[in-house]
């Protein structure tokens, strides 16, 4: 189910303009800063928002056009939407929530309820059906939600901030089961969020909404190593490690060691550096740095105020320096030097894909 | 030299003797009081209470400037509701100085309680009248007629005075009439009237003569017809006995009865 | 140096107030105990049970808590909806609105039911019109009364409800019509059950005020046994005729009431009453 989305909203002094478009099946990010209108974004494409100029189409209809006085009502556009706060309703069961968008859309309780046990099972929730919402954890309910959305199989599903309120095993329990779903029941998907690893996890593509502006698109690997601003750059662009933890250290499918902070966990898990973290040397550091690699510059995107490096090697890293710190090294593409990152600048968490 | 003592002129020798009689008087105790009230500077002062029935707000409150014009040191508050009301109150200790009731009933309540201070005197009497709206859309002559379906009859409850003085003329009469509201007082009754919300009800007549034509009264014979008699006593405890007596002389004496008279009411 | 017992009342004895405030808290209560009290210990309890089981006493007992229950089943049925506009909805006016709807909270109720003549009475707005179409005198009336005390409790129904409403989460709302619930469903399944502790409670107050509802009553409807005259009228009247019959009237109404507010605990300070039921 493919969107398009061509549309203005005017509030107060904030003007957001859409110029988008979703294939079907794809998953698209929006990243950006808050207040940029990331949630407006999403409650213009499920309904809760009337927009002021434009169109946007859903699967060829048209749910929204100014110009014609049509404007499809958010119950009759197949549209689910996961909230940042589950937003699951208090009075009532787990089952009985995930049942509800089938019984809004005229089922009779029973089979609506053994829809909901269906999809409980898909996503290991079984057990939870007859408990009330207050009584699961923040994981637990972003994941009925999550079910809750798709019981109604949508045409188009949107995502807000669906991580940002979970602790960090929660969050990577929720990208595993989105995962999941990508693969059994691809659905159009459009996910926002401020967090890249989301992103990273998730997407194919990238849009990044800046003060309701859309000022880059592309994929996401291209965004990240070429940010055109400043909050994309210190948002995106960090370099993921896969790997298993043992003693302090995290050793990646190709044998290379990454020392990683005292407490992580072990076990299988990914760690991300960010570009500021690493540090370039010509010679071979000594000192605290336990994590140092020969590598070689791929790429370098030179803007006024940072130099982005590629690093290939051993674990592959992108690096940010000032212009003036890369002008001191006189990097350049095809240089081999010497990169470190300090262990308790690694950022570790579990790694839950299968 | 000779010195004669002056001749006084007559009058002069009266206005003395009464200034001697009023300055020594109080000190020869008090003693209950008919007579006439000539306006001589007195020496009555405080507050007074007094409770009357609501029949009696036109008449009191007239009485209450031309009282207040020969005393003008006494401040005189009137408390108007149905007599039942006031004896209650009184027996629950309200601060009362005076009380006039519309019955001698709710007078002998206050009395059994051992309230009164000297016995009660009987200072007025009305009879009862049919009240209507101005030109008796109803066309109500007689009181049977008062039983007609449709007609919105109403009128206090038993315990109040002219609710049982009602009664008996209708029982009188032989004719039953089912209310549709039972007022708290007979003032209730002629304002359910005046507002056009009730169609008829049996009031005093100084009361039908009190709408000054806003509504018109329809007579009941006099054979049928009860008389209404009106005591009024002090209150013992209130300290005010004598204010209370000079009311209740007023009330009684010539210009308080000629009051009462242009407002309706006839002789004790 | 203040001394703390020993165990669990350890930690009350550091909450406690300070002693200045409890002295003024224990004669606050005192102030409202006495009357209560007071009434009790008047009460003719050797004749209470024939008082209270007289034809009239029982007939205004009855007749009180029909009018009241009609009375917050009206309240319910327009109160609700009217919460919800004047919560959701913003339009020209709101305000001087919603003040005419909360007005009889503040008026002396004896002001509402001259009122209410004016509107419904013989020679008000809709009196006449009322009898030619349907026949239907509203004073003097047992309909009267009910109308009179719907006049005075259902503010409190709509204030409750709208404090509830004003305060719920709209994204639950949003959630439910994302997944296919139009307005009135989301609205049936969603927000009413969010509300309910609130409506209970809105409930609960509205039946209290009409059951002890008088200076409208009295002045509108009037008063007469059977028909129009309801427990506080009643309690008015036996005043003046039988005291002893006004305590016991005066201890039943008191019992019931206080039965109310401790079954509604602490349900109806305004604020708690928005989404969480216990479970």
């Amino acid at each position: 189910m493919s969107v398009e989305a061509r549309f203005t909203i005017q509030h107060d002094s904030f003007q957001l303009t859409i110029d988008m478009t979703l294939a079907d099946g794809e998953v698209l990010a929006v990243l950006g800063p808050n207040g940029s209108g990331k949630s407006t974004l999403l409650n213009a494409l499920s309904g809760l928002q009337p927009i002021d100029s434009g169109t946007i189409q859903i699967d060829g209809n048209i749910v929204d056009d100014v110009d014609r006085s049509t404007f499809v009502l958010p119950e009759h556009r197949h549209v689910g939407v996961m909230f940042q706060n589950s937003e699951l309703f208090e009075t009532m069961s787990v089952i009985d929530n995930v049942a509800f968008g089938l019984r809004a859309h005229g089922e009779n309780r029973n089979a609506a309820r053994s829809a909901a046990a269906e999809w409980l099972k898909r996503f290991s929730l079984e057990s939870f059906a007859h408990r009330r919402p207050a009584s699961l954890s923040g994981g637990q309910a972003q994941r009925v939600a999550l079910a809750r959305a798709l019981a109604t199989r949508p045409n188009l599903l949107l995502l807000d901030e669906p991580t940002s309120a979970l602790d960090v095993r929660a969050k990577a329990e929720i990208r595993r089961d989105l995962l999941q779903l990508r693969r059994e029941h691809p659905v159009t998907t459009l996910l926002v969020t401020h967090d890249p690893l989301d992103a990273f996890a998730l997407a194919d593509r990238v849009i990044v909404l800046e003060e309701g502006r859309i000022v880059q698109s592309g994929a996401l690997d291209e965004v990240a190593s070429h940010p055109q601003s400043r909050h994309i750059a210190d948002m995106v662009g960090l370099s993921l490690v896969r790997g298993e933890v043992r003693n302090g250290t995290l050793t990646t499918a190709a044998n290379a060691l990454l020392v990683v902070p005292a407490d992580t966990p072990e076990g299988p898990s990914v760690a991300s550096i960010r570009p500021a973290s690493v540090s370039l040397h010509r010679r071979q550091p000594e000192g605290s740095a336990r994590n140092a690699w020969e590598m070689a510059i791929s790429d370098l995107d030179r803007h006024p105020d940072r130099v982005r490096a590629r690093l290939t090697g051993p674990i592959p890293l992108l690096a940010e320096l000032t212009p003036a710190g890369a002008d001191a090294l006189s990097l350049a593409v095809g240089d081999t030097l010497w990169a470190s990152v300090k262990a308790s600048e690694v950022t570790v968490t579990p790694d839950l894909l299968p | 030299m000779v010195f004669r003592v002056p001749k006084l002129h007559p009058n002069a020798l009266v206005a003395i003797s009464f200034l001697m009689l009023l300055v020594f008087a109080p000190a020869c105790g008090s003693s209950s009081t008919t007579s006439s009230t000539a306006g001589v500077a007195d020496s009555l002062s405080g507050s007074l209470t007094v409770s009357a029935a609501s029949s009696l707000q036109g008449a009191f409150t007239d009485i209450k400037a031309a009282f207040q014009k020969m005393h003008p040191d006494v401040n005189v508050t009137i408390n108007f509701a149905a007599s039942s009301t006031l004896s209650q109150q009184i027996i629950a200790g309200a601060p009362v100085d005076v009380f006039a009731a519309a019955d001698e009933a709710t007078m002998i309540n206050v009395s059994d309680a051992k309230l009164l201070s000297g016995t009660p005197t009987l200072f007025a009497s009305n009879s009862l009248e049919i009240i209507v709206r101005r030109g008796n859309p109803s066309k109500i002559a007689t009181l049977s007629d008062l039983s007609k379906s449709g007609l919105i009859y109403v009128t206090c409850a038993p315990a109040v005075p002219i609710g049982r003085y009602s009664s008996q003329v209708l029982q009188k009469a032989g004719v039953t009439v089912t209310p549709a509201s039972l007022e708290p007082d007979v003032k209730g009754i002629v304002a359910k009237i005046l507002a056009g919300e009730a169609d008829a009800g049996i009031v005093y007549s100084t009361d039908v003569r009190a709408t000054d034509d806003a509504a018109q009264g329809v007579v009941i014979p006099a054979d049928i017809n009860v008389v209404a008699k009106y005591p009024i006593a002090a209150i013992t405890g209130s300290g005010k006995t004598t204010s209370a007596e000079a009311w209740i002389a007023f009330v009684t004496g010539t210009a308080g009865q000629s009051i009462l008279k242009s407002y309706g009411f006839t002789s004790p | 140096m203040t001394r703390l017992r020993t165990g669990r009342n350890r930690s009350a004895g550091l909450q406690r107030p300070p002693a200045a405030i409890l002295a003024i808290a224990a004669i606050a209560i005192a102030f409202f105990a006495l009357p209560f009290i007071g009434l009790l210990w008047r009460v003719p309890w050797g004749d209470a049970w024939s008082l209270l089981t007289t034809p009239s006493s029982l007939t205004a007992l009855r007749l009180s808590i029909e009018t009241s229950l009609w009375a917050t089943a009206l309240s319910i049925v327009f109160g609700v909806p009217l919460a919800w506009v004047l919560a959701r909805y913003g339009f020209p006016g709101r305000r001087i609105v919603r003040a005419l709807c909360l007005l009889s909270l503040v008026l002396p109720p004896v002001v509402g039911g001259v009122a209410l003549f004016a509107a419904y009475g013989r020679r008000g707005l809709l009196g006449d019109s009322l009898f030619d179409w349907f026949g239907m005198r509203l004073p003097f009336s047992t309909a009267g009364v009910v109308l009179a005390q719907t006049f005075i409790a259902m503010p409190f129904l709509v204030l409750t409800v709208e404090a509830a409403l004003r305060g719920l989460d709209r994204r639950s709302e949003d959630a439910a019509r994302t997944l296919g619930a139009s307005r009135w469903y989301a609205f049936r399944r969603v927000t009413l059950p969010a509300i309910r502790p609130a409506l209970i409670a809105g409930a609960v107050l509205a039946w209290a005020r009409a059951l002890g509802e008088f200076g409208a009553t009295i002045t509108f409807a009037g008063n007469f046994p059977g028909r129009t005259q309801t427990m506080p009228l009643s309690v008015y009247l036996a005043l003046e005729s039988n005291p002893g019959q006004a305590l016991v009237l005066s201890v039943v109404m008191i019992a019931i009431s206080f039965g109310v507010l401790l079954s509604l605990r602490d349900q109806w300070l305004g604020g708690s009453t928005t989404g969480r039921s216990s479970q």
